[in-house]
């Protein structure tokens, strides 16, 4: 019927039904329930199919035994009044006759429904006579047709004997008991032939049929609703317990299961409860934890930064009046006002770090132009640039590049990239480029400077890492801002990677999702070691190592509160 | 002489610190008195009564956001806190008090000084005008804002930002600019100043604060004055 359908019906009726067994498959999968209701359902039809079938053949048997016996008994009594009928009455002529007189009186003494069937014990039958030696076409009283050949060739032996078998009447398919006894007459032999039909019991059989298959049917959906009710009662709880269990993992920490009675299930709950208080109270000593360390974090704060004021603000006084005192006397205030400087950012990126670390840091986010952005901090950058000898080139795109973020980290990380680049470049052009797609948006730091070593890419995260300890930082980087700054990328959900090869220069690139709380999979800008086809510097030695590049994506999809550089891999 | 000179009361607990100040305000031509502890802030502010308040955010007795609170409601004397804190939430909190602006420790003295002389700075000449944004009615000289006669008391500070958006009814001003013009910062500053001071001067002049009507905000530029 399919291969007459058109093509497009039969696809279309294939991918329902393959939906519906996708369907049902997953419902199969996730209900325990389902499952044991099926197995239930599947068990009790074979146990049951089995059962009826031996009942039934147990109640075939039986009654047909019966009805063979008793049916014996009659043939061997009629054999005998039928014997009585012929004695003495000469067979040579109208035997035919001879033959219905016998019957008939063998029907008389009974309650006979139409003339040639009887009643017996064994139930109505029709009786046949035949005058076996006749050969072929013999003299016979009653429908002989119905009379089987085999069972005729058996009582032609004189024995007696009796058959099953079915004939076909105008009322239809007639299931008989066949019984024949040769008769013992003085002049023939004459044989007898009893047919009871079956109808009687092959009704009770279909009765008995019908209520098997009527009460084996009730007796399986029985069992499949018993089934079902106790597999809820099992499976309710545990449903139960998962939805407690995910609403707890969505921070619902007050969430417990009810405990009621002593079973399994009430004690399921009572373990799954203490589970629950044991994490709870966990997570409550861990926040506990967080909050002092916020508490210490600005008390450290304010007693590092009173004094810090007092000192700074001394020096600064002294500072402007260093025209009155000695060469040395004024270079070391210069040198007390210098340094303060780098203590002052010292101390303002190890508070960053450890309200980072704590966890602590809050995230402003706003809607706005990472252009602006880029823009302000470069144009801040540059004074210290120029005096570099360093070119900035700065690649922006001319539409709005609109993201969520916190403007102030944002300004930080760009910061300390260019500060970063500026120190490292080696006095040649910083390229800053900056990029978006509908998902992200990104900022490329380049420079064309020392580059770093292989293995130096896992590193440049790393708290107070310093690629060549002998370089002096021109912009009092104090050895924190790029760990700060993958922090603060973490923060926004966003990634920070690096490239550097020894000699060519490094690039970093800042990738943000546009809107916070949605995962990146892509960069709109490529670092060069993505962009191989890309001209960023011509005329590159062949020779030289292979990019090395760290990606960091991985590392950003779980919130990593240990060392930076650990989770680089 | 003295008597001219600008009051600053310092409320600081840090001895050192507190002289420290003392001694660069004085070197830059400021009159100043110093408390040590938050109790005695209020009623020094009351006796002296100073042109300026540079208070310390942490201090000993009282906390200094209570002092500045207390203070704001006695006085629109101008406040500049004095805060070891980055944290966002404090900054607000701060200002939302009361303070007028705020300087992170460690600053330098010059940065200091800047703060104070902006809002110390009095246009001495105004001229005789008189503005108004709807039913609201400024007299600029005499720094007084009506509503049907009846008078809204404000903090120099928002009448500043309330005659800045008057000037120039057409005009749209970005957070920048008001900071530029009213705080007197050159460079970007901490917008949420701006943010906090057009809530707190929008719970005085508004007579619905969520539905303003004379301190417009344009969203995603700034902020506009309502119609004359």
């Amino acid at each position: 019927m399919t291969r007459a359908t058109p093509p497009a019906a039969f696809v279309a009726a294939a991918a329902w039904l393959r939906g519906q067994w996708e369907e049902f498959t997953s419902l199969w999968r996730r209900s325990l329930q389902l499952r044991v209701v099926a197995s239930t359902l599947a068990l009790s039809s074979v146990m049951l199919l089995v059962l009826g079938l031996v009942l039934q053949t147990q109640i075939t048997d039986g009654l047909l035994r019966a009805k063979t016996e008793a049916a014996t008994k009659q043939a061997f009594a009629s054999r005998d009044q039928v014997a009585a009928e012929l004695v003495g009455v000469d067979l040579t002529d109208d035997v035919v006759g001879r033959f219905d007189n016998a019957l008939n009186a063998l029907a008389n003494p009974l309650v006979g429904s139409d003339g040639d069937a009887a009643v017996s014990g064994a139930g109505t039958f029709t009786a046949v006579l035949v005058d076996g030696d006749a050969g072929v076409n013999p003299p016979h009283s009653g429908l002989l047709e119905e009379v089987p050949d085999e069972l005729a060739a058996d009582v032609l032996k004189n024995q007696p004997a009796q058959k099953i078998h079915t004939v076909s009447r105008e009322t239809g398919e007639v299931t008989l008991v066949a019984v024949g006894v040769p008769v013992s007459t003085p002049s023939r032999a004459v044989q007898l032939y009893l047919l009871f039909p079956l109808t009687s019991e092959q009704q009770t059989l279909q009765l008995v049929q019908n209520t098997l298959l009527l009460g084996g049917l009730l007796l399986t959906l029985l069992l499949a609703g018993i089934a079902s009710l106790v597999t809820r009662q099992v499976v309710t709880p545990v449903r139960q317990a998962a939805e407690v269990a995910e609403r707890f993992a969505d921070g619902h920490l007050d969430e417990r299961m009810p405990v009621t009675g002593e079973d399994d299930v009430a004690r399921l709950a009572v373990s799954f409860n203490e589970m629950a208080g044991s994490i709870q109270r966990q997570i409550r000593q861990l926040e506990e934890f967080g909050a002092l360390q916020r508490r210490f974090t600005s008390d450290v704060s304010h007693e590092l930064r009173t004094p810090l004021t007092t000192v700074r603000m001394a020096a600064d006084t002294i500072h402007d009046y260093r025209e009155d005192l000695s060469p040395a006397l004024a270079r070391s205030s210069e040198l007390l006002v210098d340094e303060l400087d780098r203590f002052e950012s010292l101390l303002g990126d190890l508070l960053e770090i450890s309200r980072l670390d704590a966890g602590v840091a809050d995230l402003a986010v706003e809607t706005l132009d990472l252009r602006g952005v880029v823009r302000t901090v470069v144009t801040a950058v540059r004074p210290l640039a120029a005096h570099n000898g360093t070119e900035i080139e700065l690649t922006m795109p001319d539409s709005e590049v609109t993201a969520e973020f916190d403007q102030r980290r944002v300004a930080r990380i760009l910061r300390n990239l260019l500060g970063n680049a500026l120190d490292h470049g080696e006095g040649r052009p910083i390229q800053v480029r900056l990029g978006a797609d509908e998902h992200a948006v990104a900022v490329l730091v380049r420079d064309f400077g020392v580059g770093l070593r292989d293995g130096e890419g896992e590193l440049v995260f790393n708290r107070f890492w310093r690629a060549d300890p002998s370089r002096n930082r021109r912009t009092g980087g104090t050895g924190l801002g790029l760990s700060i700054s993958l922090e603060d990328a973490r923060l926004h959900g966003g990634w920070l990677d690096v490239w550097g090869e020894q000699g060519v220069g490094a690039a970093f690139r800042l990738t943000l999702p546009r809107l916070q709380g949605t995962e990146l999979v892509h960069s709109p800008v490529p670092l060069p070691s993505e962009a191989a086809a890309e001209p960023v510097e011509p005329a590159r030695d062949a020779t030289q190592e292979p990019h090395l590049t760290t990606v960091l994506h991985d590392t950003y999809e779980v919130p990593v509160r240990e060392g930076v550089g650990e989770g680089q891999r | 002489m003295s008597g001219m000179k600008p009051r600053v009361l310092v409320v600081d607990d840090d001895p050192a610190l507190a002289e420290m100040l003392t001694i660069v305000l004085r070197g830059e031509g400021f009159d100043t008195a110093v408390v040590n502890d938050g109790t005695r802030a209020l009623p020094a502010m009351r006796e002296l009564k100073p042109d300026l308040v540079l208070l310390d955010l942490m201090l000993p007795g009282m906390n200094g956001i209570d002092v500045c609170k207390a203070m704001r409601a006695e006085s629109g004397v101008p406040i500049v806190m004095l805060t070891a804190k980055s944290d966002t939430v404090d900054i607000v909190l701060g200002l939302e008090s009361g303070a007028d602006d705020y300087v992170v420790k460690p600053f330098k003295p010059k940065e200091l000084v800047a703060r104070v002389r902006a809002r110390l700075r009095r246009t001495d000449a105004e001229p005789a005008e008189e503005l108004s944004i709807g039913d609201v009615a400024i007299d600029v000289p005499g720094h007084q804002v009506t509503r049907d006669g009846a008078s809204i008391a404000l903090t120099p500070l928002e009448f500043d930002l309330l005659v800045a958006l008057a000037r120039k009814p057409r005009q749209v001003f970005t957070r920048e600019v008001l900071l530029e013009q009213v705080w007197g910062y050159r460079h970007a500053a901490d917008t949420r100043l701006v943010n906090v001071h057009v809530q707190r001067l929008r719970s005085k002049v508004e007579k619905d604060p969520e539905h303003p009507e004379v301190v417009l905000t344009v969203r995603g530029v700034g902020y506009k004055a309502g119609p004359p």
